[in-house]
C-alpha cells in the first residue's frame, strides 16, 4: 500500500479525489495549504487558502476518515503568487496567478514537503488534467472533460513531478460525474462552488495592484503605431494587451491594446489589421520530458483554454515563432500541445 | 489505523477523563439540574456540589475554599491573574516582570498590558535549561513592580522553576507574586502553605479532569480586580453561572491525582528516564532540552537537527503515535517555538524539537514501540533534508 496525500482545497474537486483514493486502497492523507495570512481571510472570500476553505478541507477529511493535516504557506503565497502578481503590472506584463500557484506553491513547495517531510509516495490534486505512462515516459494530458480542462496551468510538471502526481479527477467524464460521485460519498462539498480566477482579491485587482504599485498607475501617451497621439491612458497598470483600448472610438474604429512600453510610459494601440506579430521571446521555457535537440513542429495554448495555434518552438533562440500573427500579451504562458498532451510551455516575455 | 493501536504521548496537551472524573459528572448532569445561585432545594443542593469541589481543590492546594476562584480553564485563570492584579494596582505602580518561557496566555497577556495599559514589561531571559534565577527577579524588581508571573512547570520542555524562593523575594518587597502551574498541579506536590505565592493558575484537563474548568488560587488579602460584570458569583471575581458539572469533575480530578501522585510521579519518572535513555542510545546526535533533573516527571522533550518538528509529529502520527512539537510549520519553514529559542538553542536546531510527555496510561510497552518507530523516522528526514532542493 503506498501513501498519497492529497492537496484539499474544501472544494468538491480535491475532496473526490480523495475519495476515489482511498476508495482504491491508498493510505490517504489530506493536506490543507493555508494561503492568506491568518487574519487576512475577509480579504480574499474566493481563496482556497482561507480558514474557511480550510474547514471544509477539514470536514471533508473527518468524513472520509482520513489523517489531515493544515500546512501554512502563506508567506510563499505572498512572495510567488501575490508579489509576483503586482510586480508583473508594474512591469506592464499581464501575469498569471494560477500557473504561479501551481509552480511555485503547489508542484514546487508542497510536492517537495509531503514527498521530502512527510514520508508520502506521490501527491494528488483534484485538477482536471491526467497523467499517463507511455513509451516509459510520464505524459501530461488533457482532462477528459475539455471544457475544464486544466492543463494549461500544470506545463511546467516534469518528470519528477509527473512521476509523483495522481490526478484522478481528469478521468471523470464531466463536472456532473463529479458532482454525482461526490454525492454518492455523501461529501460535504458536494454543492460547493467552483474555484475562481484571481481568487485572492476580494474586489477590483487594479485596486488591489494600485496600492501596492503605484508607480504603475501614472498616466502616459497613447499613440497609433507610426508615432500618432490618439490619447491618454490612465496607467499602464489599467492596461492589458489585447484588451479593447477605449481611444479612437470617435473615429470609428475598433482600437486593441498592441504593446506597452513602461520604459516611455506609453501604450500603443492600432486595429486588428494592425496585428502583425508571429515571434515572441520565451522564458522559463519547461518540458515536460527531455528538452529536444532542435526547433519543435507543434501547436501553442497562448491562453486558458485557448486553442491551440500552429508554431515552431526554437529552444536555443527562446522563441515561438507563430504560423499565424497573434496578439499575446508579455507575462502570459504559452503552453505547447501535441494533441491532447502538454509536451512543455514558457512565459512570453516580448514580441520578437 | 484504529484507537486500539494508538500510542498516545501527549499528555501536556492534555489528558484523558479519569473514569471517577466521568462518572461524577454523568451524575451531575443527570441528576443535579439546579442553578447553584437558586434559593429552593435544587438551587441549594448544586451549591453543595460546588462547594465540596471547591473544598476538594482548597484541600489538595493547602488552600481554604474562599481562595478558588473557578474560571474556564488555564488561559482565562492567567488573565484574570495578570488582568486583575494591574486594574488594582496602586499608585504610579505599573511594572510586571515575567519570563521568557511563559505560556502564551501569560506572555500574550502581559505584552497586551503593556501596549494598551503602558505597563513597564520585564521580560526575563532564562539559562541553557530553561531556569530563570531568584537573583534575576530580584534584580527586576523596583518600587513601582506590582507583579511577577513565572510559570511553575513549563509546557514544552517540563522545567521547573525555583517559584518558592522567587514567591519568598517578591513577599519581602511587598509584590504580588502570580504562578502558572497548569502543568505541575496534580503531577506534583504543591502547597500554598509552604509556597509563598499569592495566585496560582491551574487546568483540570491536564490532570485527567475535563476541558473547560479551571481555577485561580487568590491568597486571601491579595487585591484583585474581576474582568467580567453580572450576577457576582465567585464573590465577583468571576461572574456567570457555575459550570456544576465541569467543576465536580475538577474537584474529583484534584483528589484522584492527589492519591496517585506520588506512585505515579514514581512510575511516570521511570518511563520519561527510559526514554531519555533509550533515544540518546538510538538517534545520533538527539538534544534533550530542559532541566535534567528539575522537571516535570512525565516531560522527555529533544531536539533532533536536521529535522523539522512538524514533520516529526506528522510521521509519528501516521506510525500510530501522538507527539507534540512546540514548532509550527510556516510556508514550509519550520517556526521554532518561543520556549526552544529561550534556550539559546540555534534556529536550525530548535526547528527539530519534538515533546514525548507520558501519563497515567502509558505503559512500558508504549515507550518500547516509540523507541522503535522514532529512530528510522529521524533518520528519514535527515536523509532527505540534507538533500538539496528538488528540481
Amino acid at each position: 500500500m503506498s501513501r498519497v496525500f492529497v492537496a484539499m482545497s474544501g472544494g468538491v474537486d480535491s475532496s473526490l479525489a480523495a475519495a476515489l483514493l482511498a476508495d482504491r486502497g491508498e493510505q490517504v492523507v489530506g493536506v490543507w495549504m493555508r494561503l492568506v495570512p491568518t487574519g487576512a481571510d475577509s480579504d480574499a472570500p474566493r481563496c482556497c487558502g482561507t480558514s474557511e476553505a480550510g474547514e471544509q478541507a477539514r470536514r471533508a477529511a473527518a468524513h472520509l476518515g482520513i489523517p489531515f493535516y493544515a500546512l501554512d504557506y502563506s508567506e510563499l503565497f505572498g512572495r510567488e503568487v501575490v508579489d509576483r502578481f503586482v510586480q508583473a503590472y508594474a512591469g506592464a506584463e499581464t501575469p498569471n496567478p494560477c500557473v504561479a500557484c501551481n509552480q511555485y506553491v503547489k508542484f514546487d513547495a508542497l510536492l517537495r514537503d509531503v514527498i521530502g517531510k512527510f514520508g508520502a509516495d506521490r501527491l494528488a490534486t483534484g485538477h482536471y488534467a491526467r497523467v499517463i505512462e507511455r513509451d516509459g515516459r510520464r505524459r501530461l494530458l488533457r482532462a477528459r472533460d475539455a471544457s475544464k480542462d486544466q492543463s494549461y496551468a500544470l506545463y511546467a510538471l516534469g518528470q519528477f513531478e509527473l512521476a509523483r502526481l495522481e490526478l484522478p479527477i481528469g478521468d471523470l467524464r464531466d463536472k456532473a460525474e463529479v458532482r454525482a460521485r461526490a454525492a454518492a460519498y455523501h461529501l460535504p462539498n458536494a454543492e460547493s462552488a467552483e474555484s475562481m480566477d484571481i481568487c485572492f482579491i476580494g474586489g477590483d485587482y487594479r485596486e488591489f495592484v494600485r496600492e501596492r504599485a503605484p508607480d504603475a498607475f501614472v498616466p502616459g501617451a497613447v499613440r497609433r503605431a507610426d508615432g500618432a497621439l490618439v490619447g491618454r491612458h490612465g496607467g499602464l497598470g489599467t492596461l492589458t494587451v489585447g484588451q479593447r483600448s477605449g481611444v479612437g472610438v470617435a473615429a470609428g474604429e475598433r482600437l486593441y491594446v498592441l504593446s506597452l512600453d513602461s520604459g516611455r510610459n506609453e501604450a500603443v494601440v492600432g486595429t486588428r489589421d494592425e496585428v502583425r506579430v508571429r515571434s515572441y521571446g520565451l522564458r522559463d521555457l519547461r518540458w515536460t520530458g527531455p528538452a529536444p535537440d532542435g526547433e519543435v513542429r507543434t501547436t501553442a495554448a497562448l491562453r486558458y483554454r485557448g486553442t491551440p495555434a500552429p508554431c515552431v518552438v526554437r529552444p536555443g533562440a527562446s522563441e515561438v515563432v507563430l504560423d499565424e500573427p497573434a496578439l499575446v500579451a508579455p507575462g502570459q504562458v504559452a503552453v505547447f500541445y501535441d494533441g491532447d498532451e502538454v509536451i512543455g510551455g514558457g512565459v512570453i516575455d516580448r514580441a520578437a | 489505523m484504529n484507537a486500539a493501536t494508538r500510542v498516545y504521548l501527549d499528555h501536556a496537551a492534555t489528558t484523558p477523563v479519569a473514569p471517577e472524573v466521568a462518572e461524577a459528572m454523568a451524575r451531575v448532569l443527570r441528576e443535579a439540574h439546579g442553578n447553584p445561585s437558586s434559593a429552593y432545594a435544587e438551587g441549594r443542593a448544586a451549591r453543595v456540589l460546588v462547594d465540596q469541589a471547591r473544598e476538594e481543590v482548597a484541600a489538595a492546594l493547602g488552600a481554604s475554599g474562599s481562595e478558588i476562584v473557578f474560571t474556564s480553564g488555564g488561559t482565562e485563570a492567567d488573565n484574570l491573574a495578570l488582568r486583575g492584579t494591574f486594574a488594582a494596582r496602586k499608585g504610579d505602580a505599573d511594572g510586571i516582570v515575567t519570563t521568557a518561557v511563559e505560556h502564551h496566555a501569560v506572555l500574550d497577556t502581559a505584552q497586551d498590558l503593556a501596549e494598551r495599559l503602558h505597563a513597564r514589561l520585564v521580560v526575563l531571559p532564562v539559562d541553557r535549561q530553561g531556569r530563570v534565577s531568584v537573583s534575576q527577579v530580584t534584580a527586576a524588581l523596583d518600587l513601582r513592580t506590582v507583579l511577577v508571573s513565572v510559570m511553575h512547570g513549563n509546557n514544552e520542555v517540563g522545567t521547573l522553576q525555583p517559584i518558592a524562593e522567587i514567591g519568598a523575594a517578591c513577599r519581602a518587597r511587598g509584590v504580588t507574586f502570580h504562578s502558572d502551574a497548569v502543568q505541575t498541579v496534580g503531577a506534583v506536590p504543591f502547597d500554598v502553605a509552604t509556597i509563598p505565592v499569592d495566585l496560582v493558575s491551574l487546568n483540570a484537563h491536564k490532570f485527567y479532569g475535563p476541558k473547560g474548568v479551571g481555577a485561580l488560587y487568590v491568597r486571601r488579602g491579595t487585591r484583585l480586580v474581576t474582568l467580567q460584570t453580572g450576577g457576582g458569583q465567585e464573590r465577583g471575581r468571576r461572574t456567570g453561572t457555575e459550570n456544576v458539572a465541569g467543576i465536580v469533575g475538577l474537584g474529583v480530578a484534584m483528589r484522584v491525582a492527589a492519591e496517585r501522585r506520588a506512585s505515579e510521579a514514581e512510575r511516570q519518572t521511570r518511563l520519561r528516564d527510559r526514554l531519555f535513555e533509550g533515544i540518546v542510545a538510538r538517534v545520533p546526535d538527539a538534544l534533550l532540552t530542559g532541566h535534567p533533573t528539575q522537571r516535570l516527571p512525565n516531560n522527555a522533550s529533544f531536539c533532533f537537527p536536521g529535522t523539522q518538528g512538524e514533520a516529526l509529529v506528522v510521521a509519528l502520527d501516521l506510525e500510530g503515535f501522538a507527539v507534540s512539537s512546540g514548532s509550527a510549520c510556516t510556508s514550509g519553514n519550520t517556526e521554532p517555538s518561543h520556549v526552544i529559542l529561550a534556550l539559546g538553542i540555534e534556529r536550525e536546531v530548535a526547528q527539530g524539537s519534538l515533546r514525548l510527555t507520558v501519563g497515567r496510561d502509558t505503559t512500558e510497552a508504549d515507550v518500547e514501540a516509540l523507541l522503535e518507530a522514532l529512530p528510522p523516522i529521524v533518520a528519514r528526514l535527515r536523509s532527505i533534508s540534507a538533500e538539496p532542493a528538488l528540481r
